[in-house]
């Protein structure tokens, strides 16, 4: 019995030596006549603008006849699964896109590279190119670890044709919740399947429409105060116009469909959503424009920010910063996204950006910069993605009428700290 | 192989076996024993290794999260293993009668059975669509007004039992057909003489002897249960307010979207002791009643 145990065990020890082998034999670096292949992983590009990225790489190619990039593309919902795992993997893409939220995260568990020395002795590029807040927003413990690329924020979006059958009058950049609501009564027609309004009941809505009330979900220490009047009301605006108004379509109404569908459907008159779908929306059948969001007691946007890191890892990180260089601040990349209405470049030069204002639709573009005046940033805590679930799952109680919004408010309380503490 | 010694047998055993062996150790075999090892740390796939203990186990069973994923489990369990077993004999019982069409029949059963998962899920998730679905729309002819079914917690977990149940009941089918080819015909014969009733012969006869069958169906209906997924996963995504997540979304969760490997590991070593335990018991039984 032993002897076969033993057999057994050496027969294991070999196969896996050999497999071993295999693998270090498989992986040779792929700097041939001088050329340097870098990687660069990214979720912004696809599904709508992976045509616009291989524009814009071949521009970096043929500026950097020494580098070819290979591009590697995953929906936002699959791609920090699968970068965390060539992370962990050891194989982790020389380059990759960073939203604001995760770039913290990243860069306090050291897997991105510093790229402040070379942003020194780059001659082509200068952060006076850049928004000042927004390249600054990639900076950890005073060290420059990402490229800012682009920007974007969410708007309210309208369709014209349903604001004119109604007869009620298009947003304005005055209106407050209560405008917005009496507008979304009368805009809705149930029996149509038309509702006058939608904002998702999520986290990340939540944070937003608090701050346009005044309120905080965590405060700048990072503690939460999420119990709070401010925070309880902004909670029961979103809710009631679910449960009470019924302006807003209930999750049975949605069943499964994504709200930017009913827009395009035309079943929705109102659409709280981020300037990223103004490609998709322009061939919808109808009219439409955007106008900042209504506040209550003060105004607030959304701000999103992509930005490109290197992997500390890499070791072709000069290649790799090159790229991100060029995404975030060079004419070409910024030109081919103000034409494609791909995010905004974070960059200054007016020139470029002006086209930007000037396509249609929607009309109303200047309230993209408008909203710029009142932004809020995303919260950036540790355990961000299991607070979002666990606030979404409570939400979705007081959508259901199975709780009231005081109720998950303090189990979301008590919940937070339990988290936080771990 | 004759005149071979037992030491030479061996070697060529182990060499025709390499090819699988090398799939079960580098596939299997290595991943099950860093899960274990993991689970004893607090790794986040980018941070280096840092041992916690039994720290992910303490809290493990602290954790309301990790109980109520537990609970809602053996809810689906206690649903969708009796409705499956007994439409699976009484599918296996019908379509095994000689009769016109029979090997249509059987092969529409087994349709879904080698449908995938995510297909399924899309198309249930459509009938139970509370507006628009087939299913309400039906009982509004017949003047109810139907649930809200996946959007309900309340009703949601029964969504998801029927339709893991119409997908397995032609796997389950299958079995018990393969074990009423075992029962002599004999039996009946004499038992019809005897001048027992149908239902007789099937509680007397077809029921106790297909006991082997019954057994290997339970044990592999019962292990596939407790690792209860993709259906959730698509349907639902555990939703809604967490009353359909169970302990693989659980740790779905915490691997792949909280990146908190070790907590996760440890849940998957709490799952699998479960379902040893479970397992350890029906074998108990089974030897029993095999005596």
């Amino acid at each position: 019995m032993l002897k076969k145990v033993a057999v057994f065990i050496v027969f294991s020890l070999l196969a896996m030596v050999s497999l071993v082998g295999c693998s270090t034999e498989g992986s040779t670096e792929g700097s041939e006549d001088g050329q340097t292949e870098i990687t660069y992983f990214s979720f912004s590009a696809t599904p709508d603008y992976e045509e616009e990225l291989n524009q814009i790489i071949e521009a970096f190619e043929e500026e950097n006849p020494d580098i070819t990039v290979n591009s590697e593309l995953a929906a936002y919902d699959d791609y920090f699964t699968k970068l965390q795992t060539q992370i962990a993997g050891d194989n982790a893409p020389d380059v990759f896109e960073l939203n604001y939220e995760n770039f913290v995260q990243y860069a306090s568990k050291g897997t991105l590279a510093d790229l402040s020395s070379f942003i020194d002795e780059d001659d082509s590029f200068n952060p006076d190119q850049l928004n000042e807040e927004a390249f600054k927003a990639y900076q950890y413990d005073g060290k420059q670890y990402g490229m800012v690329e682009s920007f974007s924020n969410v708007l309210t979006f309208y369709n014209k044709d349903l604001f004119d059958e109604a007869g009620v009058d298009y947003p304005t950049s005055d209106w407050t919740w209560e405008d917005e609501r009496a507008a979304a009564e009368k805009l809705t027609d149930q029996g149509n399947n038309v509702w006058g309004t939608y904002a998702p009941v999520t986290m990340n809505e939540f944070y937003k429409v608090a701050a346009q009330n005044g309120g905080q979900v965590f405060d700048d220490e990072g503690n939460p105060t999420i119990n709070t009047p401010e925070n309880l009301e902004a909670l029961q605006y979103m809710v009631e116009n679910v449960t009470e108004y019924g302006v807003s379509p209930s999750p049975s109404d949605m069943s499964g469909q994504a709200s930017e569908d009913l827009f395009k459907n035309g079943q929705l008159a109102i659409l709280h959503t981020g300037i990223w779908m103004f490609g998709q929306f322009e061939d919808v059948p109808f009219e439409w424009d955007v106008e900042v969001e209504a506040g209550n007691t003060q105004k607030a946007h959304h701000f999103f920010a992509n930005g490109l890191a290197v992997s500390a890892d890499s070791e072709k990180q000069e290649a790799a910063y090159k790229f991100a260089a060029f995404m975030s601040a060079s004419d070409q990349a910024a030109e081919t996204r103000v034409e494609a209405s791909w995010e905004l470049p974070a960059i200054t030069n007016d020139d470029i950006l002006s086209p930007y204002l000037e396509q249609t639709p929607p009309e109303n573009r200047q309230a993209v910069f408008e909203a710029l005046d009142s932004l809020v940033l995303p919260p950036v805590v540790e355990n961000w993605s299991r607070i979002s679930d666990v606030t979404n799952q409570e939400f979705e109680k007081a959508l259901n009428g199975d709780q009231t919004p005081e109720e998950v408010l303090n189990t979301l309380e008590s919940e937070y700290e339990n988290i936080m503490n771990q | 192989m004759v005149g071979m010694t037992k030491k030479k047998t061996l070697f060529w055993l182990c060499i025709f076996l390499l090819p699988n062996l090398l799939g079960f150790l580098i596939f299997i075999g290595a991943p099950i024993l860093a899960s274990l090892v993991i689970s004893f740390t607090n790794w986040d796939l980018v941070s280096s290794l840092q041992f916690t203990g039994i720290d992910n186990y303490i809290r493990l069973v602290q954790d309301p999260e990790f109980w109520r994923a537990f609970r809602n489990t053996f809810l689906f369990i206690f649903g969708y293993l009796p409705l499956v077993m007994i439409f699976g004999l009484a599918a296996a019982l019908l379509l095994n009668k000689p009769m016109k069409l029979r090997a249509f029949f059987r092969a529409t059963y087994f349709l879904p059975v080698i449908t995938s998962w995510v297909a399924v899920s899309l198309v249930w998730k459509w009938l139970y669509n509370p507006n628009y679905g087939l299913i309400n729309y039906l009982l509004s002819l017949i003047g109810i007004t139907g649930p809200q079914w996946l959007n309900d917690p309340s009703t949601a977990m029964i969504g998801i039992i029927l339709a893991s149940a119409w997908k397995d009941t032609g796997f389950v089918m299958v079995l018990f057909l393969g074990g009423l080819q075992t029962i002599s015909p004999s039996y009946y014969e004499a038992a019809s003489i005897d001048g027992a009733s149908k239902l007789r012969q099937l509680l007397s006869i077809t029921i106790p002897l297909l006991a082997p069958t019954t057994f290997f169906v339970t044990i592999i209906s019962l292990i596939n249960s407790f690792q209860v997924f993709d259906q959730v996963m698509i349907m639902t995504e555990g939703g809604p307010g967490g009353s359909t997540t169970v302990m693989v979304q659980n740790i779905y969760n915490y691997a792949f979207r909280y990146f908190e490997m070790g907590y996760a590991a440890a849940m998957s070593w709490a799952l699998f002791i479960v379902i040893f335990i479970f397992t350890y018991i029906q074998m108990k039984f089974q030897d029993k009643g095999a005596v």
